[in-house]
């Protein structure tokens, strides 16, 4: 009968340790998404000149740029995926994967070879449990990346861009993300970073018309100039975003995880007592008895 | 007068914006400098430095490690790969 409460016990002060736990991942992911929303939005403005920038030259010279041109045929793609390297983050990773998997799968089905680059160790340890082959993978701090990793990761992108199919090069990289749409929602998403789809958008009013622009040095060379600084920064922002989106889903499972710890806690307690309780009764049902017996 | 509508921008922060008289940049083909009712141009930056007058206070020195600026209407956008004030330059935040 002992050995019952004992169990109990152990599971309640277990569930408690958990709980601290939990309550401090809460925490932190929640003073950190402060910082990482800020992120994001400090990042908006360059983001913001470098696409105006981009539209700007595409959109009035008529050059011949291997990254704004469409190859006659897509033969190899490749995909960066961006995940988190710490899990204890609900379906975040999870979430990833599984979009990479759809856009995997429908490159194939259009008869394209997939080449995956990889951000975050949760993406690696998928494909490497899977014995996939995968390009490159950079680790280490997703949660709150630097504008260096994501020049490296243009950099390599852009290399094997410019490299011949038969060297193994692609024809266009696709990035798979988590967007930030806001605290409770955030949406795993597939942008084509390569080859360049500039928006061309409506004018809708006056003011929204480019200005003709003069280039100094020369349209080709601002362009050739311009559009790896677009490449780093639409990977900056997309990770920026995924970083924000970590953490909110953190916090977001820590919450539910320090609810149901309160919820057993709560259930082991009401256990703990009735065994308690009806150990209690035993002993003095097992008393009574004996005396009974022994004053007959 | 006219003014010039500066804003300075680097990759992951904004530094800088405000009104000036002119701006002096340098461009890989040689220093360029902007006044207000400039022709729009898009050029590309070489690293160094960048000079802003504003239309109140000292000059202001920014140092750039390359990236592009552009002109239009009197709103000069500058975009850094990396951007780093002078000393000079810290009165002029707004």
């Amino acid at each position: 009968m002992g050995a019952q409460i004992r169990v109990y016990r152990q599971k309640i002060s277990s569930t408690t340790s958990m709980r601290k736990i939990f309550k401090a991942m809460e925490l932190i992911a929640t003073s950190r998404i402060g910082k990482a929303r800020a992120r994001v939005a400090a990042s908006l403005p360059y983001a913001n000149a470098i696409t105006r920038a981009v539209s700007a030259v595409a959109s009035q010279s008529e050059i011949d740029h291997p990254l704004t041109t469409e190859p006659e045929k897509i033969r190899r793609a490749a995909v960066l995926v961006i995940t988190s390297d710490r899990g204890l983050a609900g379906s975040y990773s999870a979430g990833v994967l599984k979009q990479a998997e759809g856009l995997n799968e429908l490159l194939r089905a259009e008869g394209k070879e997939v080449k995956t680059f990889l951000l975050g160790r949760k993406a690696q340890a998928y494909f490497e449990f899977r014995n996939r082959p995968y390009g490159r993978v950079w680790t280490g701090n997703t949660d709150a990346p630097e504008f260096a990793t994501a020049r490296e990761i243009g950099a390599a992108l852009l290399e094997d861009f410019a490299t011949d199919f038969e060297e193994g090069g692609v024809d266009e990289i696709h990035v798979v993300y988590t967007r930030f749409k806001s605290m409770v929602t955030q949406e795993p998403t597939v942008i084509r970073l390569l080859p360049l789809e500039v928006v061309e958008e409506q004018a809708s009013s006056e003011s929204e018309l480019l200005p003709l622009y003069e280039f100094e040095p020369e349209p080709e060379q601002v362009l050739n100039a311009l559009l790896p600084r677009y490449i780093e920064s639409r990977i900056f922002a997309a990770m920026l975003q995924a970083a924000a989106s970590e953490l909110a889903a953190r916090q977001r499972a820590m919450k539910s995880a320090g609810d149901n710890a309160t919820d057993l806690i709560k259930k082991y307690t009401r256990l703990r007592n009735t065994a308690r309780q009806a150990e209690i009764t035993q002993e003095l049902s097992e008393i009574v008895a004996g005396a009974d017996a022994l004053a007959s | 007068m006219a003014e010039l509508e500066v804003e300075i921008v680097a990759a992951d922060h904004f530094v800088w914006s405000g009104a000036a008289k002119m701006v002096k940049a340098r461009t890989s083909d040689g220093e360029i400098g902007i006044l207000p009712g400039h022709s729009p141009v898009l050029a590309i930056l070489a690293e160094g430095q960048l000079a802003i007058e504003p239309v109140s206070g000292d000059r202001i020195a920014v140092d750039v490690d390359g990236g592009f600026f552009s002109v239009d209407n009197d709103r000069v956008v500058i975009v850094a790969d990396n951007a780093q004030l002078g000393d000079a330059a810290t009165a002029g935040i707004r």
